[in-house]
């Protein structure tokens, strides 16, 4: 079986036809080569960073070098890799495909979000290689606007810059499914990516100017002296800690939502059901999206916030564990008595669904005030936030890279060395992780280049595991790369999945459809198998 | 659709007001209001962001719409406001 003659991979293969386009699906592209290169600067730096603490002296680099490896890491992973790669990657490949558009309302401010997020890229870039930054990622003051020495600036503007391709994205999605969805497609015949997606954007355009402006009083703070942050003149520091975290605690959704948009698709498919409870699903996601908003002061309980303001932060935090348990309450009732497959995407939806829960539930010691006086500033928070961020949005990413990489690359990945890797990174992860846990309950502070000797069993543990999460993470760039050019044909819908998108040619037109699509049912509607009950 | 078109004397007034109310901004600061300095400086100046978005963002001829996420806007920056001051107000409720 061929690819189809005309594709939007080969509509122009000179430089000028990437640099200047402006279809949907090549700038999904684009922001794949990005964010890939950003992620593999981020995790060479957490390399390193289990490197050193594979010894309990600090004897690989030194303190103020460690102190620039986890800050480096911490940047370029979240404002360059995590916020962006499933909205910018995924989101613009996939929107106008499947609400049956064209391409995204905005295509040219889409285009001009990417180089925005290069700009805010290079400046990072440059601080790294000019010296690198030392704040940690939270950038707290004082320390970021009075003591530090290191290249605070640059690094503020370039998550400055990469806010506005944020903001673009999440605008241009907004309007592409109010205005472009195909006839037929109400809101709740949308698939729950686009739900997801739908609700990220909100976070994106409410969340990230209240960051771009945090980082920029930073900068200004340095350069000026104002004092916002600064009590001797009638400033805060914690201050700070509330406009940082009023935009970095909802940013975890807009790590973490996307992800569960991509799990819901992926149950659906590989185990032939409809999606439990689609309202609940879709409406657990604006959800997320709100009471995010309302949570960011558990960030701050031992930072001299109010203790009746911990209190309501508290509460609100306990909240989020509702909408978020529906979903993993609804994943699981749809599993149950389906028809499962255990392909690929499946086993990182899985994957997701276990790693989320941890995360999840940890995050429930974190709302108890009392408990996360014991652990703050331990390596708990380190396990738990990884749990999230790592164990839930890069397994989520990596399920959907896998499940739509036949309709993006029009080919098959090598299915044996796919299942292969998603053990080795879910293996991997837990390794590397899990230890954690058990080290910040026992009082390892984080952002430390030592530690005490009887720590360092569970640190080689982790040690040990983060290289086998590297590996696991290096084999799917092998084999994808090589399905480029070697891998099986795949067809338009291998996966036998619903959705419009699996109702075009693999790869897609650059036009997408060659009819307008029109949508007459709810989304998700497999051949009941016999002898099953829904 | 059509872009609205407003006679420039409008622009040119709201543009003398938002002089206006930078000049008396100035001038309020040369007096001692106690804990009302900070009022009546955001006070103007919320107004004179007010004035910007209904006339020099046309939110005053928009639909219905566009009403919605501005109010919503702001309404999050309320949130952001209210939880805030709920710390800093109730910092002293604890000897």
């Amino acid at each position: 079986m061929p690819l189809p003659p005309q594709h939007y991979l080969n509509n122009g293969y000179g430089v000028k036809s990437w640099l200047l386009t402006r279809d949907h699906k090549r700038i999904a592209l684009l922001y794949l080569a990005a964010v890939t290169f950003f992620f593999f600067i981020g995790g060479a730096f957490a390399v390193v960073i289990r490197l050193e603490l594979a010894t309990p002296a600090g004897d690989l680099v030194s303190d103020e070098t460690y102190n620039k490896l986890f800050t480096m890491h911490g940047v370029m992973m979240v404002f360059f890799f995590l916020i962006p790669v499933i909205p910018a990657v995924l989101g613009n490949f996939l929107v106008p495909l499947m609400i049956g558009a064209k391409d995204l309302a905005f295509p040219k401010l889409n285009l001009a979000s990417w180089y925005i997020y290069m700009l805010g890229g290079l400046f990072t870039l440059y601080a790294l290689v000019t010296g690198g930054v030392d704040t940690g990622w939270t950038f707290y003051t004082p320390f970021s606007t009075v003591s530090s020495t290191t290249k605070v600036i640059p690094t503020a503007l370039g998550i400055f810059i990469t806010g506005f391709s944020s903001i673009l994205t999440g605008l241009n999605f907004i309007v592409t499914i109010h205005r472009m969805r195909a006839p037929g497609m109400r809101w709740f015949r949308m698939p729950l990516f686009l739900w997801s997606m739908y609700a990220t954007s909100l976070i994106f355009v409410l969340g990230t100017p209240v960051i771009a402006i945090t980082v920029l009083l930073i900068a200004a703070e340095r350069v000026f002296q104002f004092g916002f942050f600064d009590p001797a003149r009638g400033g805060d520091p914690v201050l700070f800690q509330h406009l940082f975290w009023f935009y970095s605690h909802p940013a975890v959704y807009i790590m973490v939502l996307p992800s569960m948009g991509i799990v819901s698709e992926i149950v659906a498919a590989f185990c032939r059901k409809q999606v439990f409870g689609y309202e609940f699903v879709a409406f657990s996601s604006l959800a997320i999206a709100v009471l995010g908003f309302l949570v960011w002061g558990h960030h701050m309980f031992i930072a001299g916030e109010s203790v009746y303001a911990a209190l309501i932060f508290s509460i609100l935090s306990f909240l989020v564990a509702i909408p978020s348990a529906v979903k993993v309450f609804n994943w699981t009732a749809t599993m149950y008595k389906g028809s499962i497959s255990w392909d690929t995407p499946m086993l990182y939806a899985i994957g997701f669904i276990g790693l989320f829960t941890v995360g999840g539930l940890t995050g429930l010691f974190l709302a108890a005030v009392g408990l996360d006086v014991h652990v703050t500033d331990t390596y708990f928070i380190i396990a738990h936030f990884h749990y999230i961020m790592v164990g839930g949005t890069i397994m989520g990413y990596l399920g959907g890279l896998h499940y739509w990489w036949p309709k993006i690359s029009g080919r098959q990945y090598n299915e044996a060395l796919a299942k292969l890797s998603a053990g080795i990174i879910f293996v991997g992860f837990n390794l590397t992780f899990f230890p954690q846990f058990v080290l910040g309950y026992l009082g390892m502070p984080r952002r430390y280049h030592a530690y005490p000797p009887e720590f360092q069993v569970l640190n080689v543990l982790s040690s040990a595991g983060a290289s086998i999460l590297g590996v696991g993470y290096l084999i799917p760039m092998v084999y994808l790369m090589w399905s480029l050019r070697y891998g099986k044909v795949a067809g338009s819908n291998p996966w036998g999945a619903t959705g419009l998108e699996w109702t075009t040619t693999s790869p897609p037109p650059t036009d997408n459809f060659t009819q307008t699509p029109i949508v007459t049912q709810e989304p998700y509607v497999y051949p009941r198998v016999e002898g099953r009950v829904a | 659709m059509s872009e609205l078109i407003l006679p420039k004397r409008v622009y040119y007034t709201i543009f003398a007001i938002l002089l206006l109310c930078t000049y008396l901004t100035w001038q309020l600061a040369y007096f001692d209001l106690g804990p009302l300095n900070t009022v009546a400086a955001l006070g103007i100046a919320v107004f004179k962001s007010v004035l910007v978005v209904l006339f020099f963002m046309h939110a005053k001829y928009s639909t219905r719409l566009t009403w919605v996420v501005g109010i919503a806007g702001v309404f999050w920056l309320g949130i952001l406001l209210a939880l805030t001051m709920g710390d800093y107000l109730t910092r002293g409720w604890v000897n």
